[in-house]
């Protein structure tokens, strides 16, 4: 599809001031779709933000409106779940950039027409600056915790560094704070996997009813393997074939792996717009915590009084435990209460959404002081 | 609240009311979660085994999965009050530069471990020619984590080599005391109290 943002039944938010933009430029107009779990206390103080990743949404625990899938994070948000909506207002909004409600590349500009790649690039910090807009409307001034997973915790370390106000406690998961070569490399063979698609057609797509499906679902492709561990790819798929007793001498789907990687590129252009994940992928490779603050990571918290939690698995080698060492050793060096433990779980950077008991522990433990 | 290990509960008796206390080695966080709510110290934990930091945050302590060998130095100069090492020493590579690091870390630092020299370690290896399996040492010399078996007798002179004073010391048989001149043979615990 590709076309248009989709449309959910999410609560929309229309910032009334334009939104200073990193870039320099500010956008008009932003729209912040999002969804929220549970009751807000009188006093507004059991507020819960959850950031999503890369190609997340706002569905953390209700269905997506389009796959009808469940929400991506219901084994970990819920009543009675870690992230209990008995007890925190959960808080989970479309980011700045994306297709999914929120203002991004794929919605209208001032001309009618959509933005394509006249939308100005963007920042996590940006992100994070529509958050903090929708928490100011929200009349919550300080958070009980900001909780992210992947690029998730990229936008929970930005608002602990760049309004450390507005959250008591900054839980961090499977993240970093500044993307490395190898991940800018991944990325980018994602992006140019969709400018090479001609049905791109330097973003202006939108008109021609069909998008740059193939380029945008190969860009998929390459970031999906990146999210298991080879080991996890290995007792899935090991060399299996796909239905077929023989390999048949030529290019089709022979492996499993194979076919898993294919379904994975064409499912994933059905709810996802390429600009988009130019956009976001962008605004991931520019992320870097302490060149935002003089170079030294530790600076970044300096003002912080939240309490700290990064988590990382042994098998995550997109965002490897040496990244959350890292941060818990700026925090400390910060003198900022800060927990960091490395999990054992077999399912690569995915761990973070998927079945790792220790990690609800975690998470309950921390988010119940 | 379970009743702390006992060279543990002569630690949390002597800890000063809201100091800054890094625990080395802190486990289960027994002793934070102690020293927190007993004491209102800001207690923060080091700790190797990552289910024994799941269960610390799952307590609301501040532990950081690291080892006591080489993480101490991402900590700044004097950075808390006491740094504590207990029942760890004895399973570090070089516990001499670790003894550094914690009275680098910490003004003063706790230090408690199991004493080598007791009378049944003595007895165990005289009588059967064998690594002693005790009470406090029960794991065969194959698997111990203990890979530097120490004693109050070699402890004090590493002590003395360095020039760092003794604060105090406390010397433990199960629970009871032991008096200083005896506890070479008859401490199976000993905690010091160090600083520069």
């Amino acid at each position: 599809m590709a076309s248009a943002p989709i449309l959910t039944a999410s609560t929309v938010l229309e910032l009334a001031a334009p939104l200073p933009l990193d870039g320099g430029q500010s956008l008009a107009g932003v729209r912040i779709s999002y969804e929220t779990y549970g009751k807000l206390a009188a006093d507004k103080s059991n507020a819960v933000l959850i950031c999503h990743a890369l190609t997340g949404d706002q569905h953390v625990a209700s269905p997506h409106p389009k796959t009808g899938k469940p929400g991506w994070w219901v084994r970990m948000v819920g009543p009675g779940k870690p992230i209990d909506t008995d007890r925190f207002f959960v808080i989970c909004a479309n980011v700045l950039g994306s297709c999914m409600g929120s203002t991004g590349p794929a919605s209208a500009a001032a001309d009618g027409q959509p933005y394509a790649m006249r939308f100005p690039v963007i920042t996590i910090r940006d992100m994070v600056r529509g958050h903090v807009a929708l928490l100011d409307a929200l009349g919550i001034e300080r958070l009980h915790a900001v909780v992210g997973g992947s690029m998730g915790g990229m936008q929970a370390l930005s608002l602990a560094a760049n309004w450390p106000e507005r959250a008591g406690a900054v839980l961090v998961i499977a993240s970093t704070a500044r993307h490395s070569a190898q991940n800018i490399a991944f990325h980018e063979v994602g992006r140019q996997a969709i400018m090479a698609d001609p049905q791109w057609r330097g973003g202006d797509y939108h008109a021609h009813g069909k998008g740059p499906e193939a380029g945008l679902a190969v860009a998929r492709m390459a970031a999906h393997i990146t999210y298991l561990s080879e080991e996890g790819m290995h007792e899935k798929f090991g060399r299996r074939l796909q239905n077929r007793d023989a390999k048949t001498f030529g290019f089709d789907a022979d492996f499993q792996v194979e076919s898993y990687l294919r379904h994975q590129g064409l499912s994933f252009t059905d709810r996802f717009d390429a600009n988009s994940y130019l956009y976001i992928t962008r605004a991931m490779d520019y992320f870097d915590l302490a060149e935002e603050h003089g170079g030294r990571l530790a600076d970044a918290f300096t003002g912080s009084t939240a309490r700290f939690c990064l988590v990382s698995f042994d098998t995550d080698w997109l965002y490897p435990t040496s990244e959350s060492r890292n941060i818990a050793h700026a925090l400390n060096a910060a003198g900022a209460p800060v927990s960091f433990v490395e999990l054992s779980a077999p399912f690569g950077h995915d761990s973070f959404l998927l079945d790792v008991p220790a990690l609800d522990r975690v998470i309950d433990g921390f988010l119940r002081q | 609240m379970m009743a702390l290990r006992p060279d543990l509960a002569v630690i949390a008796a002597n800890v000063a009311p809201g100091a800054r206390v890094l625990d080395v080695g802190c486990g289960d966080g027994a002793l934070m979660a102690a020293l927190r709510d007993g004491r209102g110290v800001d207690a923060r934990g080091m700790e190797l085994e990552p289910h024994n930091v799941a269960e610390c945050v799952a307590r609301g302590l501040s532990v950081i999965q690291g080892d006591a060998d080489t993480d101490l130095a991402y900590y700044p100069d004097a950075a808390v009050d006491y740094a504590i090492l207990s029942q760890t020493l004895q399973t570090t590579k070089r516990p001499d530069l670790v003894l550094d690091e914690l009275l680098r870390v910490g003004r003063k630092a706790f230090v408690s471990f199991p004493n080598f020299a007791h009378w049944r370690v003595r007895l165990s290896l005289l009588w059967h020619g064998k690594m002693p399996v005790t009470r406090l040492l029960p794991i065969a010399w194959y698997e111990t984590p203990n890979i530097h078996h120490v004693t109050v007798s070699d402890f004090r002179d590493l002590v003395a080599l360095k020039g760092l004073k003794v604060e105090g010391a406390w010397f433990l048989s199960g629970d009871r005391a032991i008096s200083d001149a005896a506890a070479n043979w008859r401490a199976e615990h000993a905690v010091f109290l160090l600083s520069r």
